[in-house]
């Protein structure tokens, strides 16, 4: 290769930042700076209501990652949110594990168990990894009902000596829980922001936008899958982990919860924007408005998020924030891959003469 | 011997699994859509007949006249004016489909309530010819085996030996070229889907005499259908009996192990067949 060529290659640059992804990094810098603080000026309900909205936000967007990114419409991960939940409640009670510990045992348990779902569901493709994935979630459900060990059917409760060994106070207690949920919320997002800047992101942005090109060019699709599986499986179970040690009890049922974990956020998903990172963030806080006003009918208010979501689906299929995104080119995250023509100075100048 | 019983009853619940099975099959074929709401349709067929029952003060079979085409009708209405606007890409069919399925388990929630229901046949669903003294078959069980076999058998020759069939084949190979050969794809596919959902009628009636329901049993009979689909053979009418019929017979076993085991086992067979036989018993077309 001779050297002009290889100046050539140099001299042009992929930048990620742009100016509205700056401004989006100072907002979400101020943001969580705010929002770290809350246990200092929000009451009790306020932060209930945001450890609920942080774990929403964190599972939406890994859902995100999974069906936006890599092309794997899962109806199983509350397999993981379960498992996390379980695991931290038998670490404490069998093992006497104060339940802070339980949280990297959950990711790692998670983790673990979601290599070998993960080489069967491959399997299968499209829509019937969708259901594949669904049929794991109730063995799950059914084993933890059938193994007396586990509590069955009834579950198990977190004796009040484990909760206490969190913290003393109860606002203490409140506050480190608090800071966990956020601390994942915000680690998930980072994970994925930054896994989308490596070349696995670029991957799976050409996965999602074309499998078989993708495959021809060179990409180990399988790969790029079961990598994205068990960073979200992993993270889901840290999440559920959390969920139940502030339910203090749980149950297969609601550990193992389809609607729970993970109809809600395939809309939070699709309404927000399935396939930008901002979507299930914008799609979490429609879904919180809205079930403010819509709080005591469950059943109309299902109703009424699936025929948005079917909507959105057919009108606008990248959702609200990817109509926005294409519309004024915005974006929150600095993802997007621009060519920029290096110019070093001294050529600038010599090139510079003819206007 | 009750080991022979059990297997006697795993084959004919199989058939029953076949059927749900089938018009899943079906609609993928024609359209690969793969229909998440499936289930809940089932379902849909099964509170119109009990309310056809309560209505004409008939039986469940004889309410089959009334749902049947009730619930072809519907199928055709919501693949045209909903389900041809969701076909092409991989994603929007599938959460189309699962919103769909989530806002017909809610609506029939807030119209019929939690109950569990069941369609009652009368001393038929008692009635059973016995063999020997251990070994008593069902003829209700029978029936249900008969019909799903000759259900089968229809699609079977519906789908090579009619002009229907033909066109059916033809927008499954290529939905262009059959387009420009004259045949209207969005009104073939709401025709398949029609047809799916006149089997599904057929076999909701069947399991909601079996079983009790509510509004939230679908989606336990669309993974049955799917683990039969799957097991089968994607494409093969023939397979999906197969299928069907492993699926009931891995139950029937699981559920003489352990009462609480009968699905478990279903599941559990299913992942083993996916893990050494990832294209089913009898592929058809491949993945």
């Amino acid at each position: 290769m001779s050297a002009d060529s290889n100046t050539a290659l140099r001299s042009v640059q992929v930048v990620h930042a742009s100016l509205a992804s700056r401004i989006g990094l100072a907002f979400w810098t101020l943001l969580v700076a705010v929002l770290i603080a809350l246990p200092y000026w929000g009451d009790r309900q306020m932060m209930r209501l945001s450890t609920e909205i942080y774990s929403f936000v964190a599972l939406a967007s890994l859902w995100n990652l999974l069906a936006g990114y890599a092309g794997l419409v899962s109806v199983g991960q509350q397999t993981f949110v379960g498992l996390g939940g379980y695991t931290l409640y038998l670490c404490a009670l069998w093992a006497g594990l104060n339940p802070m510990l339980g949280l990297p045992l959950a990711g790692l348990l998670g983790c673990l168990i979601s290599i070998p779902i993960v080489l069967l569901l491959l399997k299968l493709r499209g829509a019937y990894f969708t259901i594949g994935s669904w049929v794991v979630a109730e063995v799950f459900l059914q084993i933890f009902q059938l193994v007396p060990a586990v509590g069955g059917g009834s579950g198990i409760s977190l004796p009040a000596t484990v909760v206490l060994s969190i913290a003393k106070s109860r606002s203490a207690r409140e506050a480190l829980i608090y800071w966990v949920f956020l601390a994942l919320a915000v680690a998930v997002i980072g994970v994925i922001v930054i896994l989308l800047r490596t070349r696995y992101g670029l991957a799976l942005q050409a996965i999602r936008d074309n499998e078989t090109a993708a495959k021809s060019n060179g990409i180990d699709v399988v790969r790029a899958r079961t990598v994205v599986f068990v960073v979200a499986a992993a993270a889901s179970s840290m999440v559920g982990s959390m969920i139940f040690l502030q339910k203090l009890s749980i149950t297969p049922f609601s550990a193992f919860s389809i609607n729970d974990w993970t109809v809600n956020m395939i809309f939070i998903t699709v309404i927000g924007g399935i396939g930008r990172v901002e979507g299930p963030i914008l799609g979490t806080v429609i879904y919180f408005a809205l079930r403010e006003y819509l709080a005591d009918l469950a059943s109309i208010y299902l109703i009424i998020l699936g025929m948005v979501a079917i909507g959105v689906m057919l009108k606008a299929p990248k959702g609200i924030w990817g109509y926005v995104a294409d519309r004024f080119g915005w974006q929150l995250f600095p993802l997007a891959r621009r060519l920029v023509r290096d110019v070093p100075p001294r050529a600038a100048v010599a090139s510079g003469a003819p206007g | 011997m009750s080991f022979v019983n059990v297997i006697v009853q795993g084959v004919l619940l199989g058939g029953l699994y076949a059927l749900f099975a089938a018009g899943l099959s079906l609609i993928f074929g024609v359209m690969r859509l793969v229909n998440i709401a499936h289930g809940d349709l089932i379902v849909v067929a099964a509170y119109f007949a009990y309310f056809t029952m309560q209505a004409l003060g008939v039986g469940p079979f004889t309410s089959l006249i009334a749902v049947v085409p009730a619930i072809a009708v519907i199928g055709y209405i919501l693949q045209r004016s909903l389900l041809n606007f969701a076909l092409g890409e991989d994603l929007p069919p599938l959460l189309v489909t699962f919103g769909l399925s989530i806002i017909i388990q809610n609506v029939l929630l807030i119209l019929f309530t939690h109950d569990n229901r069941k369609l009652y046949a009368g001393p038929i669903e008692m009635a059973s010819w016995k063999f020997t003294p251990d070994l008593a078959v069902g003829v209700l069980p029978v029936i249900q085996f008969v019909v799903a076999v000759l259900i089968i058998g229809g699609l079977q020759l519906l789908f090579y030996r009619t002009t229907l069939g033909r066109a059916f084949r033809a927008t499954s190979d290529d939905p262009a070229i059959a387009q420009l050969m004259g045949i209207e794809n969005r009104h073939i596919f709401a025709l398949a889907m029609a047809l799916s959902l006149a089997v599904v009628a057929v076999a909701g009636v069947f399991i909601a005499v079996r079983t009790t329901f509510n509004p939230f049993y679908g989606p336990q009979l669309l993974i049955f259908g799917f683990e039969a689909v799957i097991m089968g053979g994607l494409g093969s009418l023939w397979g999906t009996l197969a299928g069907g019929i492993l699926l009931g017979l891995a139950q029937a076993l699981g559920g003489q192990i352990n009462v609480g085991l009968p699905f478990t086992a279903g599941h559990v067979v299913f992942l083993l067949v996916l893990f050494v036989r990832p294209q089913g018993l009898f592929p058809k077309v491949s993945m």
